[in-house]
C-alpha cells in the first residue's frame, strides 16, 4: 500500500500529491442543495457537474441533482451566455425548480463570462428566482465554494425591511445533514427562533418512500433567505465556510454577526449553547445539561485509553480545528493537523490551541496534502488517524487505527446521518475513537493479555 | 400514445425536435439514430468530459505511468481511485494507481501561465518516483490560457531521458468522454506502441478496450492463458507502459470496448497489419462464442481443441450456480444505460439468465456502436467534434506483418467479426427502446412507464431509481463487486442481482400505518 512513498521528505513547490481538498464548485453545489426546491447549476463544461454530483452521491448515498451549461469548444472561445440562457429555459420547463443557483468552473472563470449580466438577460418565470456566485476552481477549495454560494444567496435574496423578526441566523458550515439536524435540535431546546442557511437535512438524508421526489421536503425556504435581513444576529459556525456569508449579510442588511468554531467537543458546544442562551434569554434546559454531564462522565471514565495518545487530523479547516480542540480536551496530542485548503488563519488558530493546552511538538499546516502527512507519519507514527476516506490507504500502509470523520467519506454508510457536533456528536466521536483504539488493543495484545473487561 | 411519444410530449418544441432523433423504438434493422451530438444545456445529462475519457478511462489504468493532471485540483481529485480499474505492481513494475498527481493550478498560474509550474512538477515527480513514463493531461483552463504542454513534454523527455507524453484533453473538447478516448488513442499509437522489442510466443494477442474493472481483465486473462494464448498487452486494465510498447508484435487484437479503442484497433491494422475481432466476454454464451472465434482466427486444430476443453471445464464449474440464479431471475425485465459499450455487452448475460431488455442506451457512443460499423462512411463529423484529430498512420514497412493471407482473411470474414462490429441495436427485440444521451427527466419517465425490475446505470442514477422502489445496480463500478466478465464473472453478476431483487427491505418501503388504521374504535368504553 502506497509503496512508492519515500520516508525522506523532499520539498515540493509545484507537484500536489494526494490532495486533502477538492475544488470550489462541489461546495457550492452542496450549499445550493441546502435550499428548498433549488436546482444547482454548473456553468462550465459538463464533466465538472458529473464529477461533483458523483462525489456528493458517493458521500451521502443519495441522489444529488444539478444541471450544467454543457460548454462546447465554441462556447469556450466565444463565451457561454447562450448556453446559460438555453439551460435556464430548459431547467424551468422540464424540472420546474423554484430557484436556480448558478456556480462557475475554471472554464467560465478563465474566459471571463459575466454572470451578472447574463443573468439579467434571462427572463425568469414569475415567482421564480435565479442567483449566482463565482467559484473559480483555482482559488481556495470546496470550502471556499460553499462559502461563496452561501454569500451568493444572501447577495441576491436577503433584504432588510427595518423590522426585526427576533430571529437568529445560523450558517452551519460545511457539515453533514446529521450535524445540521443536531444544531437545530439544540436551537429548539433553547426555544430560539432561527433560520439556518443552508440546511441539507431532509435533502441529502431523505427517507425512502417508494416515490422519488426530485425536490425533497428539506432545505432552507426562499422566503426565509429573504427574511435573513430582518434577523437580530447571525452565528457563523466555522470561519472558513461561514464568515463570508455572515459578513455579507451585515454589509447588506446591517445584521451583526459573530463567528464561532464548529461546535465540536465540550468547549465548542458550550460556547454555542451559551451564545444561544444569551440571545434567547432562555435558560439552558436540563436535557442539554444532562447530555453535557453524560459526555464529561464518559470522558472521565474512558480517559486511560485516550490520554497522551498521538493523533493526526486532516480534512477541511473548520472541521479539523474543531476536532483538534476536542482531541486536546480529551488529553490527546494532535501531533499533525493539516488541511488542503489554503489560508494561514488555519495554522494560527491551531497553534493557539496547542499553546492553550500546553502541548509541544505539534505541527499544523494549511495547503498541505496527504502525501506529506504520510511521510511525516513514516518518520514519527501516531496512535490514531482522523479524517475522510482518502486516509484509509495511509492507515493501512502504516497500520494506524482510523476513524472516518468529515468530507468526503465515500466508503462507509450511515455516517452522514450522525452528528459530530453538539454534546451528542462528541459522544459519537468518542465512541468511534475508543472503538478504534480498543479494537486495536484486542487485536494486537498477546493471548494472555486479552482483557475481558476494559 | 406510444411510450416514446409520452416521454417526448412534455418537451418544448426545440428540445422535442432535438431529442426525438436520439430515441428509437426498435422496428427493424435499418433505423438510424442520432448520436455523438452536443448535449442540450440544462437537460441534466449523465455525460462527463473529454478529460474523463482520456485520463480517467484510457490512460488512468496504466499502472507504471505517473500521470500529472495539469489544472486546478478538482479533475485530478475526482478521478483518483474512483474508477475501479484494478492493477497490481511487482518488483519490476511501479504501481501509481493509489496516487493522484496534480499541478494544483492557482490564480497566478492562470494569469501568468502554468508552464513553469508544470515543468517543476515533472521535475519533482521524476526526482521522487523515477517513473518509466510521465503523462500530462490538460484540463479546461489549460487550452484557454495557451500553455504549450507538448513543448514542455518534449523538453522534459530530453532532460530526463524517459518518455514524457502530453494529452490535450481539455474538458470542453468534443461533446463527451468520447473525444478523450480518441485523443488518448492517438497519443499512445504515436508515441508508445511499436517501441518495444518483445518476441511473441504462439497465439500472441492484445486485449483492447478492457479496463479490468473489479478484476474483469484478470478473469478474462485467466481463461485465455489456460487455453494457451500469449497476452502481449492489455489496453489498459492492469496494463503497463512497458507492455504497451510491444503491442505491435501480436497476431490478433481482440476488442472488448469498441467505442474507446477502435481507433487503436484500426491504426494497428493499417500500420502493423494486425487484424482485430470484436469479442464480448460478458455473458457465458458470448464468452464461448468469442473464444471459438479467436480459435478460428488462428485455425490451429490444437488450439481449437484446447479451447473446447477449457469451455467444458469452465461450464462444469459454473453450471449449478447459473441454473440456480436463472430460476430466480427468469422473466425479469431490465433497462440499461451505461457509457459506450456495456449497454450492449450485458444484454447477452441477461439473456443467459432468462431476462429481457426493455430499454438500452449509451451516454456517448457513436452511430456505429448503435447501428454497426457499416454506417461509418455515412457519419458526418459535426462542428463540435471536428477539432479532434483524425490521425492518419502509414504502413510500417519494417514491422508490418499479416497472419492471414488475403484469401483466408476474406473467407474468415464471413464467419467471424473481423475488423467489424455489428452494433447494439441488432441485439434488441422489436418494441424495445433505444435512447442516446438519456437525461434525468427521461430516466424518471421511462422508469415509470416501463417499470423494469432492474435499472442498470451509474452512481448518479442509482439512488434516483431506488428511492422510487426500483433496484439499480451500477454497471460502471459494479457496486464495488466483480469481476462480472468471463465464466466466473457471470456467476458474480447473477448473484449480485438476485441479492438485490430479493433484499427483504423492499417490502418495508411503505409504513404499516399508511395502509392499516392504527386507531381502533371502542364501543361503550369496552376494549
Amino acid at each position: 500500500m502506497l509503496d512508492l512513498t519515500p520516508k525522506e521528505v523532499s520539498e515540493r513547490k509545484a507537484l500536489r500529491i494526494n490532495p486533502s481538498k477538492t475544488c470550489q464548485p462541489v461546495g457550492a453545489m452542496y450549499a445550493a442543495l441546502g435550499v428548498h426546491k433549488c436546482m444547482p447549476h454548473s456553468h462550465g463544461s459538463q464533466g465538472c457537474c458529473s464529477f461533483h454530483r458523483m462525489y456528493l452521491t458517493r458521500h451521502f448515498k443519495e441522489p444529488a441533482i444539478a444541471s450544467s451549461s454543457s460548454f462546447t469548444e465554441g462556447a469556450s472561445v466565444f463565451g457561454g451566455g447562450s448556453n446559460l440562457r438555453t439551460a435556464a429555459k430548459n431547467i424551468f420547463d422540464i424540472y420546474d425548480p423554484d430557484i436556480i443557483a448558478v456556480h462557475t468552473t475554471c472554464l467560465s472563470e478563465t474566459i471571463g463570462d459575466d454572470l451578472g449580466s447574463i443573468l439579467q438577460s434571462i427572463t425568469v418565470p414569475e415567482g421564480k428566482y435565479m442567483v449566482h456566485t463565482n467559484t473559480p476552481s483555482y482559488v481556495g477549495s470546496h470550502v471556499t465554494g460553499f462559502s461563496n454560494m452561501v454569500t451568493g444567496f444572501i447577495k441576491y435574496l436577503s433584504v432588510s425591511t427595518g423590522v426585526s423578526n427576533g430571529k437568529i441566523n445560523i450558517i452551519p458550515g460545511f457539515t453533514n445533514p446529521g450535524d445540521m439536524r443536531e444544531i437545530k435540535r439544540i436551537l429548539k431546546l433553547l426555544k430560539t427562533e432561527f433560520t439556518m442557511l443552508p440546511d441539507t437535512s431532509g435533502v441529502l438524508d431523505a427517507p425512502m418512500t417508494g416515490t422519488y421526489d426530485m425536490y425533497p421536503k428539506g432545505g432552507t425556504k426562499i422566503e426565509d433567505i429573504i427574511k435573513l435581513g430582518d434577523s437580530d444576529l447571525t452565528l457563523a459556525l466555522g470561519d472558513f465556510a461561514s464568515e463570508q456569508g455572515a459578513s455579507q449579510l451585515e454589509k447588506k442588511c446591517c445584521v451583526p454577526y459573530k463567528t464561532y468554531m464548529l461546535p465540536i467537543g465540550i468547549q465548542g458546544t458550550d460556547d454555542f449553547v451559551m451564545e444561544l442562551s444569551k440571545f434567547s434569554k432562555n435558560e439552558v434546559p436540563y436535557e442539554l445539561e444532562e447530555e453535557r454531564g453524560q459526555l464529561v462522565d464518559i470522558i472521565v471514565d474512558s480517559h486511560p485509553y485516550l490520554h497522551g495518545k498521538k493523533v493526526a487530523i486532516y480534512g477541511d479547516p473548520d472541521t479539523v480545528l474543531g476536532l483538534t480542540r476536542f482531541a486536546l480536551e480529551l488529553g490527546m496530542i494532535p501531533k499533525y493537523v493539516i488541511t488542503g485548503t489554503p489560508g494561514t488563519a488555519f495554522e494560527t488558530s491551531a497553534k493557539e490551541l496547542f499553546d492553550k493546552f500546553k502541548v509541544e511538538g505539534c505541527t499544523a499546516k494549511a495547503a498541505a496534502d496527504l502525501f506529506e502527512l504520510h511521510q511525516w507519519l513514516k518518520n514519527d507514527k501516531v496512535d490514531l488517524l482522523l479524517g475522510g476516506t482518502h486516509g484509509k490507504y495511509i492507515a493501512r500502509a502504516e497500520d494506524i487505527p482510523f476513524v472516518r470523520v468529515g468530507f468526503p467519506i465515500i466508503d462507509r454508510y450511515v455516517h452522514s446521518y450522525m452528528p459530530m457536533v453538539g454534546y451528542k456528536g462528541a459522544m459519537r466521536l468518542l465512541e468511534l475513537m475508543l472503538n478504534a483504539l480498543m479494537d486495536r488493543q484486542d487485536r494486537d495484545c498477546a493471548d494472555e493479555d486479552m482483557e475481558m473487561v476494559m | 400514445m406510444s411510450t416514446l411519444d409520452k416521454v417526448l410530449d412534455d418537451y418544448s418544441a426545440k428540445v422535442f425536435k432535438n431529442r426525438k432523433a436520439h430515441l428509437i423504438e426498435i422496428k427493424d434493422d435499418t433505423q438510424e439514430i442520432t448520436a455523438n451530438a452536443r448535449t442540450i444545456p440544462g437537460i441534466m445529462t449523465n455525460r462527463g468530459c473529454c478529460y474523463a475519457g482520456c485520463k480517467g478511462v484510457v490512460l488512468g489504468p496504466l499502472k507504471d505511468v505517473a500521470i500529472i493532471t495539469h489544472g486546478p485540483i478538482g479533475c485530478g481529485f475526482y478521478s483518483w481511485g474512483t474508477r475501479r480499474h484494478k492493477g497490481k505492481g511487482d518488483e519490476n513494475t511501479q504501481n501509481f494507481l493509489e496516487y493522484c498527481f496534480s499541478t494544483d493550478m492557482q490564480e497566478s498560474d492562470i494569469v501568468f501561465g502554468g508552464e513553469k509550474k508544470l515543468r517543476q512538477a515533472i521535475k519533482e515527480v521524476v526526482e521522487i518516483f523515477n517513473p518509466k513514463s510521465v503523462m500530462i493531461c490538460s484540463t479546461c483552463p489549460v487550452g484557454l490560457i495557451g500553455d504549450d504542454i507538448h513543448a514542455v513534454a518534449a523538453e522534459s523527455e530530453k532532460l530526463y531521458g524517459i518518455k514524457v507524453l502530453a494529452f490535450s484533453c481539455e474538458g470542453y473538447k468534443g461533446v463527451s468522454q468520447s473525444a478523450g478516448h480518441h485523443i488518448a488513442n492517438n497519443g499512445l499509437i504515436k508515441n508508445v506502441i511499436g517501441t518495444g522489442n518483445y518476441v511473441p510466443k504462439k497465439y500472441a494477442i492484445n486485449i483492447l478496450g478492457e479496463y479490468n474493472i473489479g478484476g474483469d481483465g484478470w478473469e478474462i486473462s485467466r481463461v485465455l492463458k489456460k487455453i494457451g494464448y500469449d497476452i502481449v498487452s492489455v489496453m489498459t486494465g492492469d496494463g503497463s507502459f512497458e507492455e504497451l510498447r510491444n503491442a505491435h508484435v501480436a497476431d490478433l487484437n481482440v476488442v472488448q470496448c469498441h467505442r474507446s479503442i477502435n481507433y487503436i484497433g484500426e491504426m494497428l491494422k493499417t500500420k502493423y497489419g494486425t487484424s482485430w475481432i470484436k469479442v464480448n466476454f460478458i455473458g457465458v454464451k458470448s464468452t464461448i462464442k468469442s473464444l471459438r472465434n479467436m480459435a478460428k482466427f488462428f485455425g490451429d486444430p490444437e488450439l481449437i481443441q484446447r479451447t473446447e476443453e477449457v469451455i467444458v471445464e469452465e461450464i462444469e464449474d459454473i453450471k449449478d450456480d447459473m441454473d440456480y440464479y436463472k430460476e430466480k431471475l427468469m422473466g425479469r425485465t431490465a433497462a440499461l444505460f451505461v457509457g459506450g459499450s456495456r449497454s450492449h455487452h450485458y444484454q447477452k448475460l441477461l439473456k443467459d439468465l432468462g431476462m429481457s431488455v426493455v430499454l438500452a442506451g449509451y451516454e456517448f457512443a457513436h452511430r456505429d456502436d448503435y447501428e454497426g460499423r457499416e454506417v461509418l462512411p455515412s457519419i458526418k463529423i459535426d462542428a463540435d467534434s471536428k477539432n479532434i484529430e483524425e490521425l492518419k498512420v502509414e504502413k510500417d514497412e519494417k514491422k508490418f506483418k499479416v497472419y492471414l493471407s488475403e484469401e483466408q482473411y476474406e473467407e474468415l470474414k464471413k464467419e467471424i467479426p473481423l475488423d467489424y462490429y455489428e452494433g447494439m441495436m441488432r441485439e434488441m427485440d422489436k418494441g424495445s427502446i433505444v435512447v442516446d444521451d438519456l437525461n434525468h427527466y427521461e430516466t424518471e419517465e421511462f422508469l415509470k412507464l416501463l417499470k423494469p425490475d432492474i435499472f442498470f446505470s451509474g452512481i448518479k442514477d442509482k439512488f434516483v431509481a431506488q428511492k422510487g422502489g426500483i433496484l439499480s445496480r451500477q454497471l460502471h463500478s459494479y457496486d464495488y463487486s466483480g469481476p462480472y466478465a468471463g465464466f466466473k464473472g457471470a456467476v458474480n453478476f447473477a448473484k449480485d442481482i438476485a441479492m438485490g431483487i430479493y433484499t427483504p427491505a423492499w417490502n418495508y418501503t411503505i409504513a404499516p400505518w399508511k395502509t392499516e388504521p392504527t386507531l381502533e374504535g371502542t364501543v361503550g368504553g369496552e376494549a
